[in-house]
């Protein structure tokens, strides 16, 4: 019996037992998060699923949110890793203000995003107006007012989680390949990027998440239309004002397909050596 | 021809490097000296990482720094290789993509580029390890990828930091010897810095010795051995070094010992002498050895099949030497 105690503790690290003080609270915590998904599961009238999920609304909405999250994202990574490069550049004066700067859009609600937004890039906005003078085309109401305003409440997600990465990387494989005869930027391109993958991927997966349930910059500054501006999250919100039921089906699709994307790209981004 | 000539000045916060070396083709030299000495700070000067304050950097005939005219040339623009001392094997690249890194970003395309890295990494001894990344090799091999990698961009200068330290004693040996054979064949200058005077003695031509960024001996192995200049020198190499002023058979030491000497010496002298000469007794021995002193043992430490011993106090009360014991015939805890 003895061996038998310690062939099953081999080799496994020693753990007091968890406290009851934190053990409560971590439950609370767990249930808080998890009991509403539940809930939305639950009370879904699933009977009616067929109809709603094949309706002509949900699924002009589910077809825009996931373009338009999918160009965010790509805008996202074309500006925001070279800004997270710069961030992460040592000796980087007012780097810690700039943080600040790109930390913004995070805690700011989005509704103020999108009036911001707005002042910006509205029709009588700083470049606004003199790019609807020259060519006669403005931003807001339309696709691109859409994937504005998720990449503005995207791109922090990105920058910090590339940052992060930056940091943590061993900046000396930069060195050695420079010595070998990279310039640098064949260094960025095949040793940071690579290095940095996981990095990069999960704060694409973040901030494609933020992009895809974007709801307050959405509806200022690019407004509700079907089909051009009116994604998921506004249909949910729609919904729930005609057909509660549908909003809760509206909603279980939305979690399946963000917890699908997740899983999946997880799959193939974790240990990539 | 001179490969490298090189006149280093290098302000630091709390420190000033200021090292002048001159390396001919297919030269080998080692910079020696203890930690802190300034030897990384050298190495990554020449190779373009850090920036010279003074002083100028001429790499096989071209200027590659210069502190006055302010030519800086970036690591990539200098005909360079270096291993580093935890090898820097890029993680993500299988074994022969490492080797082959050099070669192609310096313009090669990518199967002239691997055929050489193959042909590379033939020679050093591991060309099945080709497909395998980084992290499933051992030590002495990812030490021989490392050196492959460096030689295949073929530089004029090679620099090696401390390219034997990461390894464990038996791997060492082996590898030492691969790597003088290595660096017999390369035509170029290489700068070796190390910690352990005797990888220095067996990889290198000749010795630069630096302590406090400054050097203080430099000269073949055997020479700086036989006659150590510093304390430091004469520590590393095994031997008890005392300063003095020579009169005559006795040389008078700053703070009042004397030591007595078989042939005669005048004005300020270094005396060397092994710690194996040094003869301990517990009691005042009979007869007359030609110096007797008397101190207090300060330190044991193993080395080699005896122990040193440390010895204070003695030939005065501001020095210490080294004796050596061989425990012969006594053994205990």
């Amino acid at each position: 019996m003895k061996r038998a105690t310690r062939t099953r503790a081999n080799g496994r690290p020693w753990q007091s037992r968890t406290p009851l003080l934190l053990a409560a609270p971590a439950a609370v915590a767990l249930l808080f998060l998890v009991l509403p998904l539940v809930g939305l599961v639950i009370r879904a009238p699933w009977t009616d699923a067929a109809a709603v999920l094949s309706s002509a609304g949900a699924l002009q909405a589910l077809k825009l949110s996931m373009i338009t999250a999918t160009i965010a994202v790509i805008i996202v990574l074309l500006i925001g890793v070279p800004l997270a490069w710069v961030l992460a550049r040592p000796g980087l004066r007012g780097a810690s203000l700039l943080r600040a700067l790109i930390t913004i859009p995070l805690v700011l609600p989005p509704v103020v995003g999108g009036v911001a937004l707005f002042t910006v890039l509205g029709r009588s906005g700083l470049l606004g107006r003199p790019l609807y003078q020259l060519t006669g085309f403005a931003f807001p109401f339309t696709p691109y007012a859409v994937v504005l305003a998720q990449v503005f409440v995207a791109l922090p997600f990105l920058v910090l989680s590339v940052e992060g990465a930056l940091r943590a990387a061993d900046r000396r494989y930069e060195e050695a390949a420079s010595t070998l005869g990279a310039r640098p930027v064949t260094v960025f391109r095949r040793i940071t990027l690579p290095l940095i993958g996981p990095g990069i991927a999960a704060g694409a997966v973040l901030a494609w998440a933020r992009a895809l349930g974007e709801f307050g910059a959405t509806i200022t500054f690019a407004g509700s239309f079907p089909g051009t501006t009116r994604t998921m999250p506004l249909e949910v919100y729609l919904a729930l004002e005609t057909d509660p039921g549908s909003a809760l089906l509206l909603s279980v699709l939305l979690l399946g397909v963000s917890v699908a994307v997740l899983a999946l790209l997880r799959e193939r981004w974790v240990s990539r050596w | 021809m001179t490969e490298l000539v090189a006149d280093l000045g290098v302000a630091r916060d709390d420190f000033t490097l200021d090292l002048g070396l001159q390396i001919g083709a297919g030269e080998v030299v080692a910079l020696l000296g203890p930690n802190g000495a300034g030897k990384s700070t050298a190495l990554r000067t020449l190779a373009g990482l850090l920036q010279l304050t003074s002083g100028q950097i001429t790499i096989a005939g071209r200027i590659v720094a210069d502190s006055v005219s302010g030519v800086h040339l970036a690591p990539h623009e200098r005909p360079i290789g270096v291993v580093f001392q935890d090898y820097l094997l890029f993680p993500h690249l299988t074994i022969l993509d490492n080797v082959a890194f050099g070669p192609l970003v310096r313009g090669l395309d990518r199967s002239e580029a691997r055929r050489r890295a193959a042909a590379w990494l033939a020679r050093v001894g591991i060309a099945e390890l080709a497909g395998v990344k980084p992290r499933s090799v051992s030590g002495g091999q990812a030490q021989r990828v490392a050196l492959a990698r460096a030689l295949a961009a073929e530089p004029r200068l090679l620099l090696l930091d401390e390219p034997l330290a990461a390894l464990d004693a038996k791997t060492h040996l082996l590898v030492r010897t691969e790597v003088r054979r290595h660096l017999g064949d390369f035509p170029g200058a290489t700068l070796l810095v190390t910690h352990d005077p005797i990888d220095a003695a067996v990889l290198a031509d000749r010795l630069v010795v630096i302590e406090h960024g400054r050097v203080v001996q430099q000269g073949l192995p055997q020479e700086v051995a036989r006659r150590p200049l510093t304390d430091y020198v004469a520590r590393l190499v095994g031997l008890n070094l005392l300063a003095g002023r020579g009169q005559g058979h006795r040389v008078l030491l700053p703070s009042g010992g004397s030591v007595e000497l078989a042939e005669s010496a005048f004005g300020d002298v270094y005396i060397a002498f092994r710690p194996a000469a040094v003869s301990l007794f517990v009691h005042r021995p009979d007869g007359s050895p030609r110096n007797l002193w008397a101190g207090r043992i300060a330190a044991l430490e193993p080395h080699g099949e005896g122990v040193r011993v440390e010895i204070a106090e003695a030939p005065d009360r501001s020095s210490s030497i080294f004796g050596r014991d061989h425990p012969v015939g006594r053994c205990g805890p």
